[in-house]
């Protein structure tokens, strides 16, 4: 990528994180209180009342810990759908390359992560979890992993909006469905011990290996792992690469289409 | 000539959209077509094998009647639009201006926008340091910088996008139709700086449909119709052909109209002919041909008037009264005359038949209304130059003191 390019990519993240709480009393407080307030509600529901989890260790920093990964996941995906559309007025009238505009989107959403990150950590600790010794070096690598996963999507989905606006309300469905067949707001365990087979497969999926491994790293030992469930190393390793398979196909999906968007929008 | 002195070349560039018939983009009506095999969308060829080169240096306009295609051309230049067939070779950093202000956000102060436009434009935050303070003081909006740009005013907010433009440094320069907007001071403003570019020497690619503009600023000149280069070459030329095809659309159009009055005919096969050139000096001599057919025992003679297409005036009328013509058969006439005392004006010459009683009986249709376009060879001072927008040629004597 060309300077030009990255002068412009980082023009675009700026405006965007300015205007995100654009005329809101506390501004970028918000990064900060919105994720408490969640958690809040999420405490009161599962824990306090559904009381999911009991024997999980630090619940309640794990659910919140699944919640932000997710979140993530859902903001990166749900803006990269409609961020080419949204950006036509200026795809119509200049030249730049447009994965930027998607690009974009997916950084700042992932500012967000790493606030969100830290209230976890803080939140972590004042808990007493138990962090792992591997958790520095592997993080980063889950947070790559997590963030290949978004980005591909991004560009497959912002490709298919450009044509097919039926996309918006499908993949909504589709991230309320996940969000149901990913072990976020109740243990793995839930469903393992009713049905192995089935927790083996959702374990397969890169998000559920995601929330997992990072629970691990940062709240416990006790979590249950792809890598431990899965007793087959050359099936349990299907999750880790699919983000990476995902990325260069979204990527040159949009890149075969990238110059037709001026045209269609 | 060398390629090196080419600065953006086309190369037989082709372009075609598919309209859509339907007006929904959904899945269904996609599935649906694909199915029954309906393609669902309407092949339509905009840019038709196009090729020319602009030169290093060169003012170059492009010109043509609205959906020419002139638009679409200038976005594949931009590398907006891919072309289908062909190819636009750049020769050196390229900045297009299709719209100003283009990625202006309401929401921002008027610093942010600047800095956010110049990297849409393609500049550093280094090159936009350098260029900040001109751009503000161009657009003389120093105390409005730190505020939102929702507050400003419109005309506030083009003054600032154009002066982003304009102090955008880049060796070729594409601009579309930017002089149309704006009040008489902006325009002005436009106005200098397109002088300016002139005189420096840049290559600069104007689409408009202007001709006053193409004139006054472009050494160079192409005529786009229907998707196809109709002429490239000075400006002179390509603006008249251009004038002379709208006034053919709008001549054709009321004489329409004007026919559905006419009953019982006459006279018929009223042709003109002319002699002289289209283009002709203030030397020249304008010469042309006149006949017709009287169907009936009239009396009949031939009326004249030369007008000035611009301002819709008649400017010099004659008839043939003294030669009154009898009887039925065809009739012709030829008429000549030197017009020196007229400025650089594009006329039509509109002849009609008369009766004894002084009754018009036959009007020439479009096709018989030829276009006389007079270019005056001596206006070359700039006391000539502007002495010659009027009708008449100057034609007195100064004496200084009294």
């Amino acid at each position: 990528m060309s300077s030009k390019n990255w002068i412009l990519l980082k023009e675009l993240v700026k405006t965007d994180f300015k205007l995100r709480y654009q005329g809101s009393l506390m501004g970028h407080l918000w990064s900060i209180l919105k994720p408490l307030m969640l958690f809040a509600v999420m405490y009161t529901v599962f824990i306090y009342f559904l009381r999911f989890g009991g024997d999980v260790p630090h619940f309640a920093v794990a659910l919140l810990l699944g919640m932000v990964l997710w979140t993530f996941f859902t903001e990166t995906t749900g803006m990269g759908l409609t961020s080419i559309v949204g950006r036509g007025d200026l795809l119509r009238k200049l030249s730049f390359p447009s994965q930027i505009i998607v690009v974009s989107v997916s950084i700042n959403a992932l500012i967000n992560l790493v606030i969100n990150l830290g209230i976890v950590l803080i939140l972590g600790f004042i808990n007493g979890v138990e962090i792992s010794i591997y958790a520095l070096p592997l993080i980063p690598l889950l947070l790559i992993e997590l963030y290949a996963l978004a980005l591909g999507i991004s560009f497959i989905l912002s490709t298919l909006f450009v044509r097919f606006r039926d996309i918006g309300p499908i993949w909504e469905v589709f991230l309320q469905a996940g969000m149901y067949m990913t072990p976020i707001i109740y243990p793995i365990s839930f469903v393992a011990d009713a049905h192995p087979l089935i927790a083996k497969v959702m374990m397969l999926s890169p998000l559920a290996q995601i929330i997992q491994d990072a629970r691990y790293l940062l709240t416990s030992s006790e979590t249950a792992t792809t890598w431990q469930m899965i007793s087959n190393k050359g099936i349990a390793i299907i999750p880790y690469l699919i983000p990476f398979i995902v990325l260069l196909i979204g990527f040159s999906i949009f890149n075969k289409s990238a110059k037709k968007f001026a045209e269609i929008l | 000539m060398t390629e090196n002195n080419i600065a953006v070349k086309i190369d037989h560039v082709s372009k075609s959209f598919r309209l859509p018939t339907e007006a929904s983009t959904s899945l269904r009506t996609t599935m649906v077509n694909y199915f029954r095999g309906i393609k669902g969308y309407k092949e339509q060829h905009i840019l038709k094998d196009i090729s020319f080169d602009v030169k290093k240096g060169d003012f170059f306009g492009i010109v043509g009647k609205n959906g020419s295609g002139k638009s679409t051309l200038l976005k594949i230049i931009s590398q907006i639009y891919a072309p289908e067939k062909g190819a636009v070779t750049v020769n050196g950093n390229l900045v297009s201006f299709i719209e100003l202000g283009v990625g202006f956000n309401p929401e921002l102060t008027g610093r942010e926008n600047v800095y956010l436009n110049g990297a849409l434009l393609g500049f550093s935050k280094k090159e936009m340091d350098e260029l900040y303070d001109e751009v503000v003081a161009f657009s003389e909006l120093e105390e409005f910088m730190d505020r939102k740009l929702k507050n400003y005013s419109s005309g506030m907010q083009v003054r600032l996008a154009f002066s982003i433009a304009i102090h955008a440094d880049s060796e070729i320069l594409l601009l579309d139709e930017i002089l149309a907007v704006g009040d008489e001071a902006f325009q002005a403003k436009c106005n200098d700086y397109f002088l300016q570019l002139k005189e420096e020497g840049k290559t600069v690619i104007l689409v408009t449909h202007d001709m006053g503009s193409v004139k006054k600023y472009c050494n160079k000149a192409v005529l786009i119709d229907d998707g196809e280069v109709k002429v490239i070459g000075s400006p002179d030329d390509v603006a008249n052909q251009y004038s002379l095809d709208n006034f053919a659309r709008v001549i054709s159009d009321k004489a329409e109209e004007a026919e559905e009055v006419e009953k019982i005919v006459e006279v018929d096969q009223l042709t003109v002919k002319m002699n002289s050139p289209e283009i002709i000096t203030e030397s020249d001599t304008i010469d042309f041909d006149i006949s017709y057919k009287v169907l009936s025992e009239i009396e009949s003679y031939i009326a004249f008037s030369i007008t000035d297409v611009a301002s819709n005036a008649w400017i010099y009328n004659d008839n043939s009264f003294d030669l009154m013509t009898e009887g039925k058969g065809k009739k012709s006439f030829n008429y000549k005359v030197k017009l020196p005392m007229l400025n650089s004006r594009k006329l039509k010459l509109q002849v009609s038949v008369r009766n004894g009683k002084n009754e018009m009986v036959a009007f020439a249709s479009s096709e018989n209304t030829p276009m006389i376009i007079i270019e005056r060879t001596d206006v070359k001072t700039i006391s000539e130059k502007d002495s010659a927008t009027g009708v008449i040629n100057r034609n007195g004597n100064w004496r200084v003191g009294l």
